[in-house]
């Protein structure tokens, strides 16, 4: 039994059943509006800070409430309240249902429990452990850290863990529970030469429990850290202008997701904003690619068992053989395309309202040997490690920002770069995927999605993928 | 909303008396509470109406030098119990930090020495949801008006923002301040010959209502800005001449911030370390951390430890002054603090800006416009590409190619590349537009050269 249960889970202090969200629905219909859903959290974060030898910082937050939103037409009316008293949530549908003015009120349909798989069953929530465990965790880092090389001055190593409990009711029917385990840890050291001084930073965890660490490690991610920090060290300045980029597997998978990912996102689609929009069945890049958004993989950071609007994702095909299939659809935008819901409709808390966003997205393997793609190139650019991206998604400009990375000369690494920006085109770039790994691999969970303000827990994945010709702002021109 | 803001200070002083029983010697509550109305409107429809109020409680503990802050939006009986409850026992799990500890009491302020400084707009308020999107609906129009390029829209928002804020200590201090913000965007979309799509956008933000821009020019204005950015091209990879509108030039400012900041240099993550008393930027660069400013977004009688605020003279004709320090950088650093502490909605403190700008230059911005031969004038830069142990600087760029004092054609699809000391040792000319809509500034400057790669 945990400690952190949700108060309006069926045992709870404010336990909500059917028959109050279904009062609850009849008031958020009762002037006119489409479709009505609730959305109750309980979220409790846990996390950990040891820095100069100690844990020296320790925190908790709880933050639970209820989200009511009314759909009228495109029209949207959305209110919240962290008080779970009937009456203030009463109060919160009343004001969500001001969006509609008149025109009936429709009754809500008697809810059913839906079931759903558990892509992350665990045996124990991180949350629940004694803190001596993540004490000694943390310090088990710090000590790999500082003995793997002398060049070392400053390891800092954390642990972020969290529960996020849902409850979600619609006018439609739907009521179901999820509750979202996530758990990451992350190491960053300091090392100085001669005055010379560099970072570098490892992490990662997902929807997982301690049994994370057994197969990576706090002396892992404290060595990954100190390796990519002291091989830094020697970074030259990277080449200005356009060359051969071989991305490494795992996380350049964060190209895709500013490449194409956000563009396929179905509601830029149905404002006619993205540069996607109408082009379902049309070439979108290389015939090597295939891009799947898969929300059922165990344990990743990305993945869920039902979206925030209560539907159970699938693996959804975005791009097959560099066809485009399909978009990210929340339940606004599938009703315009008239298809399916993908299970895409989520969102950052019960303070905001869903979106159509990314679960894990993957673009999966091709035929080439990795080592052949790497001889394949005279010279370029091969990309380790990336700090993040941005993309426009009006037309599909995108960089993302290399924090390790080397030169390709005559077929073999080289020098080791310092940081450096690609930038590109989106469907361009995915036009120019010229050869395709057969070693995709998902990027450990580290990654965090923002869009219009809201930020969600994302996978990204890839094999060794070389794009031909791709822009490099570095600082050396020739 | 409270009322009275007394009824927040009582809570906080609730929180600290809970936490001192059962064990902490040191307890900082923090009270915030706030009420929005956010709405949104695209091709002349609604969109989003959203309304709501919040109240959170943060806490930072300390047993002997064992730190730990809690934090909860869980305002029952039993909830605010645990909240306490789980701050004490994750002190006792955390170590003695030798450096912990609250500032010294006879640094905190008194009430009555707090300016004030018109931070907050109560009619700010009487703005319901029909006359917020009516804001959001005249701004579209506008922006669809004024040229029949535009051919779509991401929308318009209008958001009014209300809060309150207490902190109560154990030390003896005990405040609380109100504040508002409203702000109305636009984001019109432009079709490109090449099938490409243009987004831009505009906005305007004050804390009092009065100060606001009217919609029609905040969308007349956005459409200006989309439309300018059709065609945009790539150019060759070279050196040149680069100048920061305001708009970027601030994210420019923001990166300085951070390797100003006291946590970064006793963490030896910053470039700036040791480098007080040097020469980090041209002679042209003043850069200021002012809170006192009255209504300005940054603004704060006093510091998140509860020293009164001061003006920070950070660089100071391109030599570095000071780093900002709240009292835990300071003892690292053996330094006083510069009333810089900033903390969070949880409780956990740091130092951070609160109006941290370039000082003005003499010439207008079409001055140094004017004055440029060749070079690019940057509007928007993409991605994160600083690393600020290094001061190494890569983004993605678009704006417009300058050639003999005139803006010419857009460029995108471009990045700009220097370490970040170099740029500001560069910085050849800052003009005089500097306003106060965000609480990071800079006026429109040049830096003399940067690497762009191109085509």
């Amino acid at each position: 039994m945990s400690r952190y249960t949700a108060p309006f889970a069926s045992d709870g202090p404010a336990a909500v059943d059917a028959q109050i969200a279904r009062r609850l629905l009849t008031v958020a219909l009762s002037r006119g509006g489409d479709y009505a859903d609730l959305f109750w959290e309980y979220n409790v974060t846990g996390s950990y800070s040891f820095e100069e030898g100690i844990l020296k910082a320790a925190g908790r937050s709880v933050s639970t409430g209820l989200g009511v939103r009314v759909r009228k037409g495109d029209a949207t009316g959305y209110a919240y309240v962290e008080d779970l008293s009937v009456e203030a949530m009463e109060r919160a549908a009343k004001t969500a249902a001001q969006i509609a003015d008149g025109g009936g009120a429709p009754e809500p349909v008697g809810l059913s429990a839906i079931s759903h798989p558990d892509r992350y069953a665990i045996e124990e929530l991180s949350l629940d452990l004694e803190g001596e465990k993540k004490r000694d965790l943390l310090a088990r880092a710090d000590v790999a850290a500082r003995a793997a090389d002398p060049r070392v001055k400053r390891v800092s190593a954390s642990l972020a863990e969290q529960v996020r409990e849902v409850l979600i009711a619609t006018s439609d029917g739907r009521l179901v529970r999820d509750r979202q385990p996530l758990l990451r840890m992350s190491v960053r050291v300091i090392v100085e030469r001669d005055g010379d001084r560099q970072a570098g930073s490892s992490g990662g965890g997902g929807r997982t429990g301690w049994d994370y660490f057994e197969t990576k490690s706090p002396e892992y991610h404290a060595k990954e850290a100190v390796r990519q920090a002291v091989a830094m060290l020697d970074a030259q300045e990277a080449p200005a202008g356009e060359m051969d980029v071989v991305l490494a597997p795992g996380d350049s998978g964060i190209l895709l997701h500013e490449a194409v990912g956000h563009g396929l996102e179905a509601d830029f689609n149905r404002k006619k904003t993205s540069n996607y929009t109408d082009k379902i069945g049309e070439r979108v890049a290389s015939d090597l690619c295939t891009v799947v958004d898969d929300a059922s993989i165990s344990n990743s950071r990305g993945s869920i068992n039902v979206d925030d609007e209560g539907n159970v994702p699938q693996a959804a095909t975005l791009i097959e053989k560099g066809v485009l299939r399909g978009y990210m659809q929340d339940r606004h935008s599938s009703e315009f395309f008239d298809v399916g819901a993908t299970g895409n409709g989520r969102r950052e808390s019960f303070k905001s309202h869903p979106m159509p966003r990314m679960t894990n997205t993957l673009l999966l393997n091709g035929p080439h040997d990795p080592e052949e793609i790497v001889k394949s190139v005279e010279r370029g650019v091969y990309a380790t490690k990336f700090g993040g991206g941005q993309v426009d998604i009006s037309n599909g400009d995108f960089v993302f920002s290399l924090t390790e990375g080397y030169l390709i000369e005559d077929g073999k690494l080289t020098t080791p770069l310092k940081g450096v920006n690609l930038i590109g085109n989106g469907p361009d770039v995915m036009r120019k995927v010229t050869m395709l790994g057969n070693d995709m691999e998902l990027s450990d969970g580290i990654w965090t999605c923002g869009k219009e303000g809201q930020s969600v827990p994302v996978g990204v994945g890839c094999p060794t993928v070389k794009i031909a010709g791709v822009t490099v702002g570095g600082t050396q021109i020739g | 909303m409270a009322e009275d803001l007394n009824e927040l200070i009582d809570l906080g002083a609730q929180v600290v008396e809970k936490a001192r029983t059962l064990g902490a010697d040191v307890a900082e509550a923090v009270i915030s509470e706030g009420s929005h109305l956010s709405t949104k409107i695209r091709l002349g429809e609604p969109e989003l109406v959203e309304e709501a109020g919040s109240r959170a409680l943060g806490v930072r503990v300390m047993v002997g030098q064992q730190v730990a802050v809690s934090y909860t939006s869980d305002l029952t009986d039993r909830g605010v119990q645990r909240f306490v409850e789980d701050a004490i026992e994750l002190a006792r799990l955390s170590q003695p930090d030798e450096t912990a500890g609250p500032p010294d009491a006879s640094l905190l302020s008194k009430p009555e020495e707090h300016a004030d400084l018109s931070l907050h707009d109560p009619s700010i308020q009487d703005i319901d949801a029909a006359t917020a999107l009516g804001q959001a609906k005249a701004a579209e129009a506008a922006a669809l008006a004024h040229d029949p390029r535009i051919t779509n829209s991401e929308g318009a928002t209008f958001t009014r923002v209300n809060g309150a804020r207490a902190l109560v200590t154990s030390g003896g201090f005990s405040a609380a301040t109100r504040g508002t913000y409203a702000s109305l965007s636009v984001s019109p979309v432009a079709d490109d010959d090449d099938g490409k799509k243009r987004s831009g956008s505009y906005w305007t933000a004050r804390r009092h209502l009065s100060g606001l821009l009217s919609p029609e020019e905040v969308g007349r204005e956005a459409a200006r800005r989309t439309v300018a950015k059709l065609g945009a091209r790539k150019v060759q990879t070279q050196q040149c001449a680069v100048v920061f509108d305001p708009d970027v030039g601030r994210s420019i400012l923001g990166l300085l911030a951070g390797c100003i900041n006291g946590s970064a240099i006793w963490r030896r993550s910053s470039y700036l370390l040791e480098r007080e008393g040097e020469p980090v930027a041209s002679e042209l660069v003043t850069v200021i951390d002012d809170p006192l400013i009255e209504g300005a977004p940054g603004s704060r009688a006093y510091d998140g430890e509860g020293l009164l605020s001061r003006r920070n003279v950070i660089v100071d004709k391109g030599v570095l002054r000071t780093f900002i320090m709240d009292s835990y950088a300071a003892r690292k650093l053996g330094k006083a603090s510069t009333a810089s502490a900033s903390r969070g909605s949880s409780g956990g403190v740091g130092p951070s800006t609160s109006n941290f700008m370039l000082q003005p230059g003499d010439m207008t911005p079409e001055e140094l416009l004017g004055s440029t031969k060749s070079g690019l004038y940057v509007t928007e830069m993409m991605g994160f590409g600083f690393n600020a142990v290094t001061g190494d600087f890569s983004r993605g760029a678009a704006g417009f190619w300058i050639e003999n004092g005139e803006k010419t054609f857009p460029v995108s699809e471009v990045t700009i590349s220097l370490n970040l000391d170099e740029m500001l040792k560069g910085i050849d000319a800052i003009a005089n537009d500097l306003d106060h809509r965000t609480s990071v500034a800079a006026p429109t400057f040049r830096i003399r050269s940067m690497t762009l790669a191109g085509t």
